[in-house]
């Protein structure tokens, strides 16, 4: 019996998990969120990271990024039921590692030590275009934009110069080239 | 300047518009305006239930047995929470249902007021969609996009929460006639290629094991559906099988139809689904009960899927060929196509055909629906045998609660025509049949319906009796009394060691007076030989009936495929129980 604990057929054969992006056009009305994330819970599939904004202020058009995994008929299922949402006007997918879609997160790391901590801290962050947006002789908030494996990396590393709060934004995504979703 | 109109007015109009005649619903204090102004509306009768699950299942067997959309008109709090179950249901079986459900006052709302409850939010996951009204000049256009959401593509159950204050308040009425932008689950958006249609007719052509599989969605496409469907498996001379849900849309008591598939369908309906090696999926979902194992399911078939949801084509098991569409639109261009090309196919084909059909013959031949009949006590399905064929003579609708009876119904009563069997297969609600009764008799007056019950489904929502005689609807309920759930039961000897555990229900009403304690005819028949002459009285009575018939307390209801099993290793019956795996016990 270990093997499932809620069995309402014989589960079938596991496809490969594959993680992907998808990209979802609503309008932005009360409780669509609810509806997204309802969907998600309601049929057992996992969001990773979320992040909705409304993109258009005169047709309250909001636009969400949702990072998830799952099979590829899982990936498809979660396509055609978002489609099915009346709010819902189109959805993207992508999987990770597509080459012609670029994906940014964004994080603020705040670290207590003193300067030579925080010039260190600086060094690190180089690479992922840092901006200073708070700096004391005791503290810094440093922000910066980058993948998530990269962040969780460097989250890692800053740990022992002196992380102690740090806040994130789920992924965001966009075509490369004069393509656009569609 | 349009004159302006009060919510409840507004509501009213909106339902005129929408040509409805009945509202099944139950008044209450967040909903008081609208019940107010039903007066003013003679086109429209309210039925008025006694609890709002009942409320919501007439207006489901409304919606199923007429076509038409299901409406139901519910108070806050309590009102909208019973009322879940019965969308839920319509979500599940996809019928068209609009529910109006009062609200606290806009102002109370988020203060844990008197009655409130978070009526979208609960409904959320068992409505294709919800509103709650915040501005009154929304309200006619939230109406009429309610009617059209809970109507277009896949039909499902819709909710429109309107607050007192909104009901009061006045503002502008307009009928908005198509609003929605897309066509929902690609119904209008998808337009059928020559292409697909060759495709499927290039599969047709070779198989030389083919089925057609057919479900709901040929029910709910209207009876041109059904008429094209009856055409096309004529042209083919292929055999069907029909999910439970499908039951009606094929004649029953033709030679081309092999009966219900699925857990407890036909010995030749699930060999003939393993076997094949086309199977055309017209408008059915491969529900689990459907498809057993799907690591096992029809392993050697080319499969074919038209679905009119495209979240349903791929779900549970890969197809071959797609198609999106709505089935009668579907087989139209289909039979168009295949007569072009194709004249007198049934008849070059036979030969090609003639050893599948022989096979199918030898697994008919097990006779897999028989049973021990008896001379002393009432055998439920020689019941469901007698009711059927002293009532085909009639058009007569079907209603069922859940369980071993409503299994029997489906394997003994042979249905020929679309819209008469009215069943909840996908949530499985017992209690169901009672109110459904309810809304087919309002659809139908006239006509004979009889819910074939149990006893102990029919119980759950048994204060309907009230609303049959308040509304002078005859509705028959036969009721298969075992005194056990039977299904429970069944599944308890099967798989876990006979320990009958709550499943006998002790202190049974004495259903003969409580049918007279609600103003019906109450009749109890407990021997063989005194059936027909009891089933004849019933239908004879025009008044509603509350038919007990006293059963075999042990019976089980096969065949079966048990849990975890694949299509071809069906229990056929009592002799054959065999142990199930360990494994299969976790299974429902």
């Amino acid at each position: 019996m270990a093997k499932s604990k809620s069995a309402y057929s014989v589960p079938g054969k596991i496809g490969k998990i594959e993680r992907h992006i998808i990209v979802v056009w609503v309008d932005n009305e009360a409780g669509v969120l609810a509806r997204i994330a309802g969907l998600f819970s309601g049929r057992g599939y996992n969001i990773e990271s979320l992040a909705v904004a409304e993109v258009d202020k005169k047709k309250h058009i909001s636009r969400i990024t949702i990072v998830t995994e799952g099979t590829p008929q899982v990936i498809e299922q979660i396509n055609l039921q978002l489609k099915k949402l009346v709010p819902v006007h189109k959805v993207a997918d992508f999987k990770r590692g597509e080459k012609d879609i670029l994906f940014r997160e964004l994080a603020m790391f705040k670290i207590l030590g003193n300067s030579k901590k925080l010039e260190k801290v600086k060094k690190i962050c180089k690479r992922f275009n840092p901006v200073v947006l708070d700096k004391t002789n005791k503290s810094i908030v440093i922000q910066v934009t980058a993948l998530r494996a990269e962040i969780d990396k460097l989250a890692l590393d800053l740990k022992s110069l002196g992380l102690i709060s740090t806040s994130r934004t789920g992924a965001v995504a966009m075509t490369k080239g004069s393509r656009i979703f569609n | 300047m349009p004159k302006l109109l009060s919510g409840a007015e507004i509501v009213f109009k909106a339902l005129e518009d929408q040509k409805v005649e009945y509202i099944f619903g139950y008044p209450g204090g967040a909903v008081l305006p609208i019940y107010d102004e039903l007066k003013n509306h003679k086109s429209i009768k309210h039925i008025l239930a006694r609890h709002e699950q009942g409320a919501g299942h007439s207006a489901e067997g409304y919606a199923r047995s007429s076509g038409k959309p299901g409406v139901l008109l519910v108070t806050s709090g309590p009102g909208a929470t019973n009322a879940v179950t019965a969308l839920t249901d319509a979500y599940m079986d996809s019928i068209p249902l609009v529910c109006i459900s009062g609200q606290v006052p806009t102002h109370l709302i988020g203060t844990d007021a008197f009655q409130e409850c978070d009526t979208t939010g609960i409904t959320r996951p068992c409505t294709k969609h919800n509103w709650l009204v915040k501005d009154v000049n929304d309200l006619s256009r939230i109406l009429h996009l309610a009617f059209e959401v809970a109507t277009t593509g896949r039909p499902g159950p819709v909710l429109v929460d309107i607050p007192k204050d909104i009901q009061f308040k006045k503002g502008k009425y307009k009928f908005f006639k198509n609003t929605l932008k897309k066509k929902l689950n690609g119904k209008a958006t998808h337009k059928i290629s020559n292409s697909e249609l060759d495709k499927f007719i290039d599969l047709i052509k070779r198989s030389s094991k083919p089925i057609f599989y057919t479900g709901g969605g040929v029910i709910n496409s209207g009876p041109e559906a059904s008429k094209y469907l009856r055409e096309l498996v004529s042209l083919t001379g292929f055999p069907i099988t029909s999910t439970l849900q499908g039951l009606g849309a094929y004649p029953g008591d033709d030679p081309q139809f092999l009966g219900m598939l699925g857990m407890h369908g036909t010995y030749e309906a699930n060999n003939a689904m393993h076997d094949c090696d086309l199977m055309i999926n017209i408008g059915a979902r491969f529900d689990d009960r459907i498809t057993g194992k799907v690591d096992e399911f029809s392993p050697g078939s080319k499969k074919i899927h038209v679905d009119i949801d495209p979240s349903s084509i791929g779900k549970n098991i890969k197809v071959d060929l797609a198609i999106v569409s709505d089935v009668t639109s579907l087989l139209k261009s289909l039979i168009k196509r295949f007569k072009e090309k194709n004249k007198n196919f049934v008849n070059s084909n036979k030969q090609k055909t003639s050893k599948w059909w022989e096979q199918i013959g030898k697994w008919r031949g097990k006779k897999s629906l028989n049973f021990i009949n008896s001379d002393k006590i009432i055998k439920p399905q020689h019941a469901v045998q007698r009711l059927y064929e002293l009532t085909k003579s009639q058009d007569t609708f079907i209603t069922t609660e859940v369980g071993q009876h409503q299994m029997w119904a489906a394997q003994h009563y042979k249905f020929n025509k679309p819209n008469r069997w009215m069943t909840s297969g996908g949530l499985g609600t017992m209690g169901y049949g009672l109110p459904a009764a309810i809304g087919v008799q309002i659809a139908n007056p006239g006509k004979l319906v009889v819910d074939i019950a149990g006893e102990a489904s029919v119980l759950m929502t048994m204060q309907e009796m009230s609303t049959a005689v308040q509304y002078r609807l005859p509705i028959k309920i036969f009721i298969l009394n075992n005194e056990y759930m039977g299904m429970v039961r069944q599944w308890q000897e099967l798989l876990h060691e006979k320990n009958y555990s709550e499943s006998y229900t002790a202190a049974l009403p004495d259903f003969v007076k409580l049918a007279e304690s609600y103003g019906c005819v109450g009749i109890r028949a407990k021997t063989p030989n005194e059936l027909d002459e009891k089933i004849k009285e019933m239908i004879s009575v025009d008044r509603p009936v509350i038919f007990d018939c006293v059963v075999d307390k042990a019976e089980n209801c096969f065949p079966m495929i048990p849990s975890g099993k694949p299509h071809n290793q069906m229990i056929l019956g009592p002799e054959e129980e065999e142990e199930i795996s360990d494994e299969g016990k976790v299974l429902v």
